[in-house]
């Protein structure tokens, strides 16, 4: 019964802390006449698709650019963070120490500071307004975090298991690709998800450098929609509905590594 | 392998077996480092390229004035420190500073608090304990621009949700976010309510590792519920909860997107921190000023990297 009760307050409590989230997906459905009614409609009966067509109509293209930046900077992140956690791990380089210092300092540093240094390279390289650069940008965010999450993984892994590989007379890249990242795959899982995941919901960096291009994600999509049209809150709504379904997606598919991620960026180190 | 001179004189000769060995192992380890630094010489010069230049070339932008023109074709001259005297002189300096300290502190305090009774909550065994507290990372995850339009539209002064639930409690109209007096508070709240996952999930974790038995101990020495928490829980948790707040502290000082998204710093700065007004004098305008805005991103940086410094302080502390 104690419990039952316990269950009762913890769905009370976890109603209250969705509300915003739940109001956009009923705003999501409202009809533009029931937007400004008074008292609002609670629930989206006799709701309308209105939104979800015009995310159809007008979103795709930043969608699919947002899947891109999503994916290359995952592509970016592994491929720079598995090795150096690895070295930082298990190789020992003299030295190692400090750059580790260096990548928790790196992670302290304001998004917007780098922004307005990246825009003052960008400009001169042309890599504004290119997806390309964004990729790079957003990578800044993910990359740290990934070296420190694989090195703290990777130092759980038994050096047996890879002086074994050593003495079998496998090189060292060897032994890294067909040992330690087979066996670091929740680290793999989990860099993955956090690099996609910031990637995906950027602003700073998209708002100030791919702020004119020709390609541009999804969260400037909905910045230039409440920008332009603040009137078709549907459209709006159904636009950030969509832009959350990869957060969804992800925290059913990958819960475990979702709350893994949050608590070794504190505690682990 | 044998020197040239042991060969020519064996009676010198050959070192003794054990230093041939130290040689060799000299090498190896030498060899070691090579590989060693191979395997993080990509993420090396990636910081060097993508951190380290483009601070540099912040650092750069704040002591020179910049116009859009000099910005392309180069040639603006150097001015020392003027960018920086500029910016602490500006009415807007001391308000920001205050602002980006209150905003901060507020939310920290909040965060943490709901944070922690959260997770004492989400302790206790109870059927759907643990799916609940996936769901509470729902905030968390969302891009912060969903989460932003979304506070917006509840607190629209005459058709948000929160304006209707006041007034059907009889209380008049707030204007949220085009009061000066109430945009702040109205950032605060969606700020807040962004961060109550990252300190429960870490809380929680903290809790997982206080041994049940020293709870049981103190429930049999008849502690009440508080005295529990007062004088065992959270005592024990006080490594975990100065981690927390630390970077809960470096991640709040450079919040922008949320603060930017639903009020643009405005109405008249009501909003306006360190980081959206830095924002403003490099972007946000038709005439940037990117030598104040690179100035205001440097001091943000300080600021930062001195909670920063702190924290990584209190955490190796902790390790020992």
């Amino acid at each position: 019964m104690r419990k039952a009760w316990k269950t009762a307050a913890g769905l009370a409590l976890t109603a209250v802390m969705l509300f915003p989230v739940y109001w956009l997906i009923n705003v999501s459905f409202t009809k533009d006449t029931d937007m400004r009614a008074d008292p609002p409609h609670l629930f989206p009966s006799d709701g309308t698709l209105e939104g979800y067509r015009a995310v159809l109509d007008q979103q795709l293209p930043y969608l699919g650019t947002s899947l891109l930046v999503g994916f290359g900077t995952v592509a970016v992140t592994l491929a720079l963070a598995a090795p150096a956690g690895y070295a930082l791990a298990k190789l020992r380089p003299r030295g190692g120490g400090v750059l580790g210092f260096v990548l928790l300092i790196a992670q302290m540093i304001p998004g917007i500071i780098m922004a307005m240094g990246f825009y003052a390279v960008y400009l001169r390289a042309g890599l504004l307004n290119s997806v390309a650069g964004l990729i790079l940008a957003d990578s800044t965010i993910a990359v740290p975090f990934g070296v420190l999450i694989f090195a703290a993984f990777m130092a759980g892994i038994p050096d047996e298991l890879i002086h074994a590989a050593l003495i079998d007379g496998a090189s060292r890249w060897r032994t890294f690709v067909s040992v330690v990242l087979p066996v670091s795959r929740n680290a793999i899982v989990t860099v993955s998800v956090f690099a996609f995941l910031w990637a995906w919901s950027d602003f700073v960096f998209a708002a100030t450098l791919d702020g004119g291009g020709a390609h541009q994600p999804i969260t400037l999509g909905i910045y230039h929609y409440i920008g332009n049209n603040n009137q078709q809150w549907n459209a709006i709504m159904a636009t950030a509905v969509v832009a959350s379904i990869p957060a969804t997606l992800l925290l059913i598919l990958a819960q475990r590594y979702v709350a893994a991620g949050v608590t070794a960026g504190a505690v682990k180190d | 392998m044998a020197t040239p001179v042991t060969d020519r004189s064996p009676a010198v000769a050959r070192p003794p077996a054990g230093e041939r060995h130290d040689a060799a192992a000299r090498r190896r380890r030498r060899a070691e480092q090579w590989q060693a630094w191979a395997f993080a010489a990509p993420v090396v010069l990636y910081l060097g390229a993508f951190y380290a230049y483009p601070l540099y070339r912040n650092l750069d932008l704040s002591l020179r004035s910049y116009t859009v023109r000099s910005f392309v074709h180069g040639g603006a001259p150097f001015t020392g420190l003027d960018n920086y005297r500029t910016v602490v002189a500006d009415p807007t300096f001391w308000p920001a500073l205050t602002r980006t300290v209150v905003f901060t502190v507020v939310c920290l305090a909040f965060q943490f608090a709901i944070g922690m009774a959260l997770a004492l909550f989400f302790r206790q065994h109870f059927p759907l304990s643990a799916t609940l507290r996936a769901l509470f990372l729902v905030p968390w995850l969302l891009p912060l621009i969903v989460s932003a339009s979304s506070w917006s539209w509840m607190l629209n002064s005459e058709s948000g949700v929160v304006n209707a639930g006041l007034r059907a409690l009889g209380a008049g109209q707030v204007n949220w976010l085009t009061d000066p007096r109430w945009a702040l508070v109205s950032v605060i709240v969606a700020n807040i309510w962004i961060g109550i996952p990252f300190n429960l999930v870490v809380l929680y974790s903290g809790l997982q590792a206080v041994p049940p038995e020293v709870h049981e101990a103190a429930e049999l020495d008849g502690a009440s519920g508080w005295q529990r928490f007062r004088w065992v829980t959270f005592p024990l948790l006080r490594p975990v909860s100065a981690i927390t707040i630390l970077l809960g502290l470096v991640y709040t000082l450079k919040v922008f997107d949320i603060i930017w998204i639903m009020t643009r710093g405005g109405p008249a700065d009501a909003s306006t921190t360190l980081a959206t007004w830095s924002y403003r004098l490099g972007f946000g305008s038709l005439v940037p000023r990117f030598g104040p805005g690179a100035a205001v991103g440097n001091l943000l940086i300080v600021i930062a990297l001195a909670c920063g410094l702190m924290y990584i302080r209190v955490q190796r502390g902790q390790q020992r």
